[in-house]
């Protein structure tokens, strides 16, 4: 067992340093390119925050909708294969529901100001919305 | 075809600050041996933005007066869009085409030849406005441009596709179906499932409209972002490296994609404004009809293949030796495009 502080604090700590203390004195490219990897950090530490949980609750999904248990990414795999047969698609029972959880649990790491993903998370009702 | 030399793309530290002022070198006898009356070059900088080819603007010293010009060349490293682009050539011959069909145009000053040492390319007139889209969507600046700007792409678009097919350099030509066919195979290559991907080769394999019965000049990259914009509206129509022949409402459909809104996600024409107004347009100065049920295919074909480029960029990223972060960072937003096929094919409520 590692010790503290955690992944997710380090990474905010030095993000923020980058962002209040070195990116005002620093411009043109470079600072597009400062920016770009504060964006990174910013990422990593979202990862590490959320990705736990949500890969969890993606993994169960899948094997409920697979009748099946492998790991993320085999499961992954398997459905990628029956939706491009045709096996299974936006009728078969929890197919929607489980790609839409999964895409926003992607957006909440990658790109939570995305505005299709603002405008599903502020549209969608606080407790489960399991419209499919 | 490619520079021969490695130089780092940016230029900083002591290597780049060499091939910086190697660089210079060579541009200004390029520009001696082309320009009448130039004397060498100054101000030279590397624009950002097009991550996947190199543009550098710099000042053209002439007898008669300088002259503000960009080269547009393949950098070191280059070939992210694996057979889909026109080549530089073929650019700088189709921007001299669209201009004269009434597409606003900079006007195109010499094609890289093997003598300039450059590599492939060509130079062209700045076009004074702006490019970025965010700031044509939000700055003051062009408040009284952007609501022409919907109707605007259309008339743009209509007269990219009058181009007379008999005068374009040789291009690519896929259809509906052949192009579906190459974004599964891209989709298996990338070797990362993605079931919303899949979902979405289902959707268009089942919605194919099949061949188009008009083939055009299609731009293949029309969107906000690559268009120099001023106070009364475009001024230039940048980026022909996707430029191919086929259905000319795949130009329309990318205009819509929702990346390409940036944020203005209620204006699906460029987030300038509604379809109707852009169909419009392109109409009046067509004088045919929009098959919207086409744009509509093509706009999720556009959201798709932007997803696929976006994983593009990651692999480059890993496989060349630049190690970017802007690719890196692109490779993430892949998702952008999962949760917008959603909302086109699978919309909540």
């Amino acid at each position: 067992m590692q010790d503290e502080p955690r992944l997710d604090e380090l990474i905010t700590a030095v993000a923020g340093f980058l962002r209040d203390q070195i990116a005002p004195q620093i411009s043109g490219h470079a600072a597009f390119k400062l920016r770009v990897g504060i964006n990174a950090l910013d990422l990593v530490a979202r990862q590490l925050t959320l990705a736990g949980d949500s890969d969890a609750q993606e993994l169960v999904r899948l094997q409920s909708l697979l009748g099946r248990d492998g790991s993320l990414s085999e499961l992954n795999s398997v459905l990628s294969s029956l939706i491009a047969s045709g096996a299974v698609d936006l009728s078969t029972p929890g197919l929607k529901d489980h790609l839409w959880r999964t895409t926003l649990a992607k957006l909440a790491v990658d790109q939570p100001t995305y505005a299709s993903y603002r405008r599903e998370v502020d549209s969608s009702a606080p407790a489960n919305s399991s419209s499919s | 075809m490619r520079s021969s030399r490695k130089r780092p793309a940016q230029f900083k530290g002591n290597k780049a600050a060499m091939a910086a002022a190697d660089l210079a070198e060579l541009l200004g006898q390029s520009v001696r041996a082309w320009c009448a009356g130039a004397t060498g070059i100054r101000d030279l900088v590397q624009l950002s933005g097009g991550a996947s080819q190199e543009t550098l603007s710099f000042t053209i010293e002439r007898a008669g007066g300088d002259l503000a010009a960009i080269l547009r060349r393949s950098p070191p490293g280059y070939g992210s869009v694996s057979g889909r682009a026109a080549g530089l050539a073929a650019e700088a011959e189709l921007m001299k085409l669209a201009g004269a069909a009434g597409v606003p145009s900079p006007p195109v000053l010499h094609v890289l030849t093997e003598q300039d040492g450059l590599g492939e390319g060509f130079f062209m007139q700045k076009v004074e406005g702006e490019t970025i889209a965010r700031k044509i969507l939000r700055d003051d600046a062009f408040a009284a441009a952007r609501p022409k700007l919907a109707r605007q792409l259309g008339e743009i678009a209509a007269r990219i596709h009058s181009v007379a097919r008999d005068a374009l350099p040789t291009l690519r030509m896929l259809s509906s179906t052949e192009e579906i066919d190459l974004l599964r195979t891209e989709v298996r290559n990338l070797g990362w499932p993605r079931p919303v991907f899949q979902l979405a080769l289902r959707w268009l394999a089942d919605n194919d409209p099949g061949p188009s019965s008009r083939i055009t000049l299609v731009h293949g990259d029309y969107r906000n972002g690559n268009l120099i914009i001023g106070p009364n509206g475009v001024r230039a129509v940048l980026d022909w490296e996707l430029a191919h022949l086929g259905d000319p409402m795949e130009d329309l459909g990318w205009v819509c994609v929702n990346s390409w809104r940036f944020g203005a996600i209620d204006k699906p024409a460029g987030g300038f404004g509604s379809r109707e107004d852009m169909f419009a347009g392109y109409e009046a100065a067509s004088g045919l009809t929009v098959d919207a049920g086409r744009v509509k295919f093509w706009e999720v074909m556009g959201t798709l293949r932007w997803g696929i480029m976006c994983c593009g960029m990651m692999q480059r990223f890993r496989q060349s030796p630049e190690n970017s972060m802007e690719r890196a960072m692109i490779g993430r937003r892949a998702s952008e495009t999962e949760i917008d096929l959603l909302r086109l094919l699978a919309p909540r409520g």
